[in-house]
């Protein structure tokens, strides 16, 4: 991407030993106030969420609605304050800059949003589109020719900047938004549902601009998605997420192939895969009732009300998430491999 | 029906056929339908000629991505579609016409006899009536002996069924009381409340997390098996299509592309639209090769393309894919078509 290339207008410190982690979160909690409640009443959307995530990888955050897995995103770019905790991004604790320095950081992390519909200003065309960013920051030198090196980069025609969104399929669009988010140059992506409001047919192509553009600009990707089988093709590593808290973390071959926590394998096993032999065969574990409240949620184990395995200890003890002998952190004090068989996933096409 | 202790009473007022379907009777019979919608734009051609056959005891999944006209065909079926939508065609419910039928019949048979549920819970369910309310509405449209009582009696025991923990509070409690699932159950119930011959679920399990859609999944199948309803199952998730379904119609741009057995479909296709579907899919298996995407986007419905409408993103196409429509063929397989010139070297390239 040298088109893109520029001397930053304002000294980023670069990361204190030029090795640790592009992002390092560390006991990320984030309660917010129900409304009515006098300030007491809260949702306790993230509670305690660690994690470090390197320099050009992917981490994925998996969970169900309520987990949490988007307030850590929204959180991670203090879009929303958290409550406590620590966010350190390339060595800078973030969460103690006052917002003007904030912003000097905000150009090197960017996030790419589910919907394009609703992310693009429909009255603006795409070269403004992408260029406000580099405009708000005070990008100098040719910002047209930068548009254009973009929309190429992400596989639309240069030529179309000035088109409107309106003129752009789904698929298009949210190249627009990937346009806008690289267009600073950013180290770190949040990428919340990027393809989930796209036809199926459309997903593969954005998935792959996202791998190519990995790789070309050494981007690291924090990203947020509900479809299993994207997450998977995607990251390096996975966080399940379970009611506000990291329940199971590791690479991604270890959690999908050897899931140690019972809402993992519970999670895993109800995907569907496409092929119709396959779900034939497969065992399913098949988890009851809901999601408790993350007002009052159940001590202990937050998972406990719909584990199979739950016993007292559960109530009483919170398992920590720690290495539990299967070589990656897991928060259940009966993690092991399944009984179940889950697989074979494997689909033969 | 006897099997099932809860709808052995239930013999829906106005019943056209006297007696149930038997399994393999065909219920819903559609021919060349057609449905235009009136826009600023000009006219949308949403649904162009399409056929569909489901039989009593079958799951017929419905595959097509946003625009492929799967939600418009049943919503015409059931004439629930807006006064700028034409619809031209047939469509037959055991026998007996349903297009161009007045309101009034049509809601004789809507409900009692053909019943359609909705990708969101939350939009379907009147949010200002009591969910027990707007159960034993659905009941008593349809029973006009049952009275309020015995219709909340049957209300509970349908939100018993469809696994509703503690019925009686439940059915006096609003929508917004209920967590997705729990609404869609409700939905379920209400859908089966006069047992119909023919249930239409419209996305029922996209807005749920996917643990609760295995339990939502679960549910209507193990309805279907015992009432032997015929269903048909709209859905873009091909893994949903192949847990749920026994055949498959995929539609693209308003049309048929293909529809065979659920087997034929994931393993024999003979569209290169199914196939491409099918090979644009992550795996949960692993982070395997790159993806292969399906080239362009689906068409405007405002002006569909010539000829196959998939031709412009098609790697077989040649030039007579833009020329003339293919038509929907039988092919070496039983029970199979396409309409696809080129399915037979598919063929060789699919099971070779």
């Amino acid at each position: 991407m040298t088109s893109v290339d520029r001397a930053s207008s304002v000294p980023v410190p670069a990361s204190p030993n030029g090795e640790g982690p592009t992002l390092e979160v560390r006991d990320l909690v984030k309660h917010f106030p129900v409304r009515g409640g006098g300030g007491k009443i809260v949702v306790q959307a993230v509670s305690n969420v660690s994690f470090d995530l390197s320099r050009g990888k992917t981490l994925g955050l998996v969970g169900e609605s309520g987990s949490g897995k988007s307030t850590v995103g929204r959180c991670v770019l203090r879009l929303i304050e958290p409550t406590s905790g620590t966010v350190r991004f390339e060595g800078e604790d973030l969460l103690a800059l006052p917002n003007r320095e904030m912003r000097r950081y905000r150009k090197r992390m960017q996030i790419v949003f589910q919907d394009p519909y609703a992310s693009l200003d429909p009255r603006m065309n795409v070269a403004a589109i992408i260029g406000e960013p580099m405009k708000i920051h005070g990008i100098e030198g040719d910002r047209n020719q930068k548009v254009r090196d973009l929309l190429a980069l992400v596989g639309l025609n240069p030529e179309h900047g000035n088109r409107y969104p309106h003129e752009f399929s789904g698929g298009q669009r949210q190249r627009v938004g990937i346009a806008r988010a690289i267009a600073l140059e950013p180290t770190l992506l949040v990428l919340d549902e990027p393809v989930s409001a796209l036809d199926v047919s459309i997903q593969a192509g954005v998935v792959n601009l996202l791998e190519d553009l990995q790789d070309r600009l050494n981007l690291t990707y924090l990203i947020i998605a509900h479809d299993l089988s994207v997450i998977r093709h995607i990251s390096d590593e996975i966080a399940v997420m379970y009611l506000g808290k990291i329940v199971e973390h590791g690479p991604a071959e270890m959690v999908y192939e050897h899931p140690q926590h019972p809402y993992t394998q519970a999670l895993l096993s109800a995907v569907p895969v496409p092929e119709p032999n396959l779900e034939r065969a497969r065992s399913r574990i098949m988890l009851q009732g809901d999601v408790p409240s993350p007002v009052s949620p159940p001590s202990g184990c937050r998972f406990r009300t719909r584990c199979w395995k739950a016993q007292d200890k559960c109530a009483q003890e919170e398992p920590l998430l720690i290495d539990r002998g299967a070589g990656h952190p897991v928060a259940c004090h009966f993690a092991e491999e399944s009984p179940v068989a889950l697989g074979p996933m494997r689909t033969e096409r | 029906m006897t099997s099932d202790p809860v709808n052995v009473d239930m013999v829906p007022d106005g019943a056209t056929p006297d007696a149930r379907p038997v399994a393999g009777e065909s219920v819903l019979e559609i021919r060349d339908l057609h449905v235009t919608f009136k826009t600023e734009d000009g006219p949308v051609f949403a649904v162009r000629g399409i056929d569909l056959d489901v039989a009593a005891g079958e799951v017929l999944g419905i595959v097509g991505e946003s625009g492929s006209g799967k939600s418009v065909t049943m919503l015409a079926v059931l004439g629930l579609l807006p006064k700028t939508a034409t619809v031209t065609g047939s469509a037959k419910f055991r026998g007996e016409e349903l297009l161009g039928r007045k309101p009034k019949d049509l809601q004789r048979i809507r409900g009692a006899h053909i019943a359609m549920i909705f990708q969101d819970p939350l939009t379907a369910l009147n949010p200002v009536h009591k969910v027990g309310k707007q159960i034993t509405e659905a009941i008593r449209a349809h029973r006009s002996d049952m009275n309020e009582n015995e219709a909340e009696v049957r209300a509970i025991e349908l939100l018993d069924l469809v696994g509703i923990p503690r019925p009686e509070v439940r059915v006096r409690q609003y929508p917004h009381e209920f967590s997705g699932g729990m609404r869609q159950r409700a939905m379920i119930a209400m859908m089966i409340a006069n047992d119909p011959d023919v249930l239409i679920a419209d996305e029922p399990t996209t807005a749920l997390d996917v643990t609760i859609q295995a339990q939502i999944l679960e549910l209507l199948k193990s309805i279907q098996e015992r009432t032997n309803t015929a269903v048909v199952f709209i859905t873009h998730d091909l893994g949903v299509i192949a847990r749920v379904a026994d055949r498959v119609q995929v539609m693209y741009a308003g049309r048929v592309a293909e529809n065979a057995s659920v087997d034929d479909t994931f393993h024999r296709s003979r569209h290169p639209y199914t196939g491409g579907l099918l090979a644009s899919l992550p795996s949960l298996a692993g982070p395997g090769q790159r993806l292969k995407p399906i080239v362009g986007s689906p068409p405007s419905m405002l002006f569909p393309p010539s000829g196959c409408a998939f031709h412009p993103r098609c790697p077989l196409a040649e030039e007579i894919c833009s020329g003339e429509q293919p038509p929907l063929r039988q092919i070496d397989r039983p029970k199979h078509v396409t309409a696809c010139y080129f399915a037979e070297k598919l063929a060789k390239e699919v099971d070779a």
